[in-house]
Formats: C-alpha cells, structure tokens, sequence
C-alpha cells in the first residue's frame, strides 16, 4: 500500500459568505496519477490551489507526508511543480522560460541547461529554444509550460486544465506525450479536468468533485462504471438515466418496470419494489430494424419502440428510440445507413442485463 | 512673433556662451526632480504592486484616490508642503523650508501618484496568471515581486516619464516651497516666471527652450531605452 504524499483534513475553503471547497479527507498516494474532475465551477481549481500551497485553507490542514505544512510552505512548494491552464510566459525566450522554475531553486546554470534541453525534446520543441516565448503557438507554450514543470524534477506535479484552451489534434499529441512522461518519472499527479476522455485515458485514481464536495472516488473503471447518484452519473456521461422500480428478482437478476417496459438487469443487494434509476450508457446499446425476425443474442433486452431523433455527432450518430421511456443509443454513421433508419420507424434497442447500472433512489 | 525669434537668438547665445548661471539652474531642475521621480518610483512600486496584488476592502477608493492625485494642483501641493515646513509649522524645527530639499518633498509629493498611477495599471495588466504561475514554479515572494517588475519594465519606464514630466514642468509648488532663490533653489521654471514678470520675454523664451530641450533629451534616452528593450 503506498503511503500518502498529500493529504487533507476537514479542510474548507470559504470566500464571503459561500464555502467553496469542502473536504473532510483527502490522501494523494505516492506514485499515483489522481484525477480530480468536476463540471466547471465545482471548486476543482481552488481545492489544486489548496494542495499546490497557492491557497491557505479557511480551515483544515493540509499535510505532505503526513506532517502539516505549516511554516514550511516554501520549502515544500520547491519540491512541486504547477502548471496551469494558461501558460503564462515570460518576456524571455522559450529555454530561459522553461529553466525559470530551476533557476527560482537555485538549479546550477549547467545543470538547468542540459535538463531544459532534455525536457524541451521530450515535448517536442528545442527547435524553439532561442524563440521569444510570447511569439509561440498556444500549443508551443503550453509543450513549454509542461517541459518547465518536469525539468525541476518535482516530487508532485500539477495540472490544472492544461489542455482545455487546445484544439483537439493539438490536445491529442499532447495527451500522449503528457502520459509518457508520467508513465516514465513515476511522479505523483494531481490533474484537474472537466473532459471525461482525458481523466479515462490518465486517471489511476479519480475524485468527482461537486459543489465543491467529493462525491465519489475510486478507480475510473468503478466510477464511470458504477457512479455514486444521478448528479455523478450525469455528469461522468451516462446518457440514460431512467427511474424506474424493481419488480422482481431472481437469480442475481432483477426485472425492472422503467415507463412500463420490462427491463432485465444485473443487480445485488435490492429489493423487489425498491425504487431505482437506472443508468446505461449510449455505446452499450445496439439497434437493430425492428419488423424483422430477431435472431438469438446473448442481450437479455430487446425493447421495440420508434425512433424519435437521429443527431450526427462527429462520427457517430445519436439514435433515439422512445421504447416507453427515451433511449438513447450511440451508433456509427455506418450502421446508420446499413439500417436504412428514419425518425419514425420501428427499432429495437438490445443490451445485456450486465450493462445496466442500477443506483437505489434517495428518498 | 519676433518675441519668438529674439527668444531663440537669446537662446542660442546663451548655449554658446555657456553662461554658468543658466547651467547650474538647469542642473539643479534635473537633480530636484529626478531625485522626486526617483522617491516617488520607490513608492509607487511598494504602493502600485500592493493595491494591483491585493484584493482588499476600499481597493476602489485606493485606485480612485491614486488617481485622484495624478492630477494634483501643484499650487496646492507647494501650499500643503509649504505650511508644513514653515517655522511654526508641525516641521518647521527640520529647517527645510526654501531649500532644495524642501523641493524635492514638494515634486515628489506632484510625482508620486503619477508614479504609483501607472505602476498600478502596468502590473494589472500583466497575466492574471503570472504571480500564481511563478508561485508554482517555486518562487519565493522576493522572487515573484522581482520577476513581476522585470517584466512589467516597459511600462514602468512610461511611468518614470510621466513622473518626471510632472515634477521638472510645474512652478507653483517650487517657486512656493523653494522661495526661487539664486543660487540656491532656483530652477527652469521659477527662473522662466521670473524673467516673465522683470518683462524680459526673450530670456524667458530662451530658457523654455532649454527646458524643452532638456526634457526631450531625458525622454529620448528613455525611449530608446525601451525601445531596445521591446526588440530583444
């Protein structure tokens, strides 16, 4: 088990009358790349603030290695490095930029010069060394931003949206190159991110934060998975979200009535009558004409129904289908025009019980 | 008109003859005023970071007050300053009033808000992410504060100008404070209002064109001062 590098208790930050972070407990553990995400102005960047030494707690303490930072907040923020979503160059070329973090801790000339280069490779840009910082790309500076975090060789790196003012090729290359240097330097990571793609992709852990309260923490595969509450299940992009009550159960599997369709799912621990939402998500469910004879699949769920909207998005098509209650299903623009479908024609949407996830109402 | 050319003949033949008494009062323009510039950029980089950095309650009022002051009467001033460094005045027992120094309280007092004015807008006009981002980076406050500066010198060296264009252009707070004295605290301007009231124009017209001539010298180093700066 590793051990906790940061860590925060009963921590609150208030500014005015409105509590903007609220965290009772919080461990970043040795190593791991933590994810925090949230919908914007959920307090993430003020709870990275917080973590950074940038921001004093209203109340709480904040403990690196289990002992308070109190008195020492220097020291330890030598031992961090931030990069923020902006990159905030100085009027100085691009290498005396990424040396500025090792030249602040008193880094030998030689020393920073041979990590600047090293790490301006890493990321693509020592061809841009002796160029102005303020005449680069926004893609540039920000290769920069991160070159200049990793070339202090901190203990803890992080990273606040550092991607979300990119394009999406640019933010791509950058994802990739961002989670090498990760993988390679074992550094432990804090990433703040509204974007799902980017906390699936780096996340050991992730933090869903809200209103500036954890919500759920645990593995991306058990949070996307199994999200905590609606609010968490939305935003983590379930599309279904359905509310519905559990008619029977048997074997492990539970019949669902969902706007009177009957709807077969895997569940545990529940009661017949018990209300639920139930969350499925748009790619786990498979449309096929209706009309036609349907041949056996290993899909407990075939609910027919018509189709009420199709939305192209990107490369795939959002295909509504109102089986008693509006489902959604992602499919390709392929399958879109195989099928032949229209809005109003018959469809069946199928999906296996085991992709239901079932979240027990609050009453 | 033919004031005009009598005045640049008068100038012109002061120039050549280098008559002591001009240079001197000129020298003496220069070193009161930039020693008030000088002051007042102490105070406006204290002063400008802090209301520029801080969020804290009455920041409006301390931007509307510095404001305020850029545009502070200098007759004003010089009274102010002046009952102050009287004899009787809370600051009389210093012996101040009619001296240099006396002066150079007077013009910093006109200076410094001009300073801190531009100082202020010049670091808000940095990237709001910049102090955070050094902070990240590991600086320690003497640090960011140096850094900051650094980067805000173009604007700063702006600020040095209107600074000292106000202090080396007013009459009214060194011809009241300093009493005009030759030899002692007569400078371009109280020499030029001088001359002005005894009736003689021509002097008067050589001695702005001195005036005019020294502050375009200063600002022409300044200039490209920055200039440089702003290529490299």
């Amino acid at each position: 088990m590793s051990q906790a590098k940061l860590s925060l208790r009963d921590v609150r930050v208030r500014r005015g009358r409105s509590e903007l972070v609220n965290v009772p407990h919080l461990d970043v553990l040795e190593g791991e790349v933590l994810v925090i995400i949230g919908p914007n102005g959920a307090g993430k960047s003020i709870l990275l603030e917080t973590l950074a030494l940038l921001q004093k707690p209203t109340a709480g303490r904040v403990l690196f290695e289990g002992e308070p930072v109190d008195g020492r907040q220097l020291r330890l923020r030598r031992r961090m490095a931030v990069v923020f979503q902006e990159s905030a160059m100085l009027r100085r070329s691009l290498v005396d930029n990424v040396a500025m973090g090792m030249r602040l801790r008193g880094v030998p000339r030689s020393l920073r010069r041979e990590r600047a280069r090293h790490w301006m490779e890493r990321f693509g840009i020592a061809h841009l060394a002796h160029r102005s910082a303020l005449t680069v790309s926004g893609g540039e500076a920000q290769r920069a931003n991160l070159a200049r975090a990793f070339a202090v060789e901190p203990e803890v790196i992080m990273l606040d949206e550092p991607f979300s003012a990119l394009d999406q090729p640019t933010r791509d290359d950058l994802l990739e190159d961002l989670s090498a240097a990760l993988r390679e330097t074992g550094v432990t990571t804090i990433f703040v991110t509204h974007d799902r793609a980017e906390a699936l992709r780096l996340g050991d852990r992730l933090a869903v934060l809200m209103g500036g309260v954890v919500r759920q923490m645990g593995t991306a595969a058990e949070v996307f998975a199994a999200p905590v509450d609606e609010e968490v299940a939305a935003f983590v992009g379930v599309e279904n979200i359905v509310g519905g009550r559990v008619r029977s159960l048997a074997n492990g599997l539970a019949t669902l009535d969902l706007g009177g369709a009957a709807v077969e799912s895997v569940a545990s621990s529940l009661e017949a009558g018990a209300e639920v939402l139930a969350c499925l998500r748009p790619e786990d469910v498979v449309i096929e004409p209706g009309g036609g004879d349907s041949h056996p699949t290993s899909a407990r769920n075939h609910l027919h129904g018509s189709v009420t909207r199709i939305t192209p998005l990107g490369g795939q098509v959002r295909v509504a289908v109102d089986c008693g209650f509006p489902l959604v299903a992602l499919i390709t623009k392929q399958s879109l025009e195989d099928l032949r479908l229209k809005v109003g024609d018959e469809a069946v949407a199928c999906f296996k019980a085991s992709a239901v996830h079932l979240i027990p109402r609050r009453r | 008109m033919d004031l005009i050319w009598d005045g640049l003949g008068e100038a012109v033949r002061i120039i050549q003859s280098g008559d002591f008494s001009v240079w001197e009062i000129a020298v003496r323009s220069i070193v009161v005023s930039g020693s008030a510039t000088g002051i007042s950029l102490l105070f406006g980089i204290l002063v400008g970071s802090l209301i520029a950095f801080n969020q804290f309650p009455g920041r409006n009022l301390a931007f509307s007050l510095v404001n305020t002051g850029m545009g502070l009467p200098p007759v004003v001033v010089g009274l102010i300053v002046a009952i102050m460094l009287w004899r009787s005045g809370p600051f009389g027992e210093f012996r101040l009033i009619y001296s240099p120094t006396a002066m150079v309280i007077a013009q910093t007092v006109i200076c410094a808000p001009i300073v801190t004015g531009f100082t202020a807008a010049a670091l808000r006009n940095l990237h709001p992410r910049l102090r955070s981002q050094l902070y990240g980076l590991g600086a320690s406050r003497l640090q960011m504060l140096r850094l900051v500066l650094w980067e805000a010198k173009l604007p700063l060296l702006a600020a040095v100008m209107a600074g000292f264009g106000g202090a080396i252009s007013e009459v009214g707070a060194s011809q009241m404070v300093g009493g005009n004295v030759a030899g002692d605290t007569r400078v371009m301007t109280t020499a030029i209002m001088l001359e002005v009231q005894r009736g003689e124009f021509a002097a008067a017209i050589a001695l702005s064109i001195i005036l005019l001539a020294l502050i375009f010298v200063v600002n022409l180093i300044l200039t490209t001062v920055q200039q440089q700066e702003r290529r490299s």
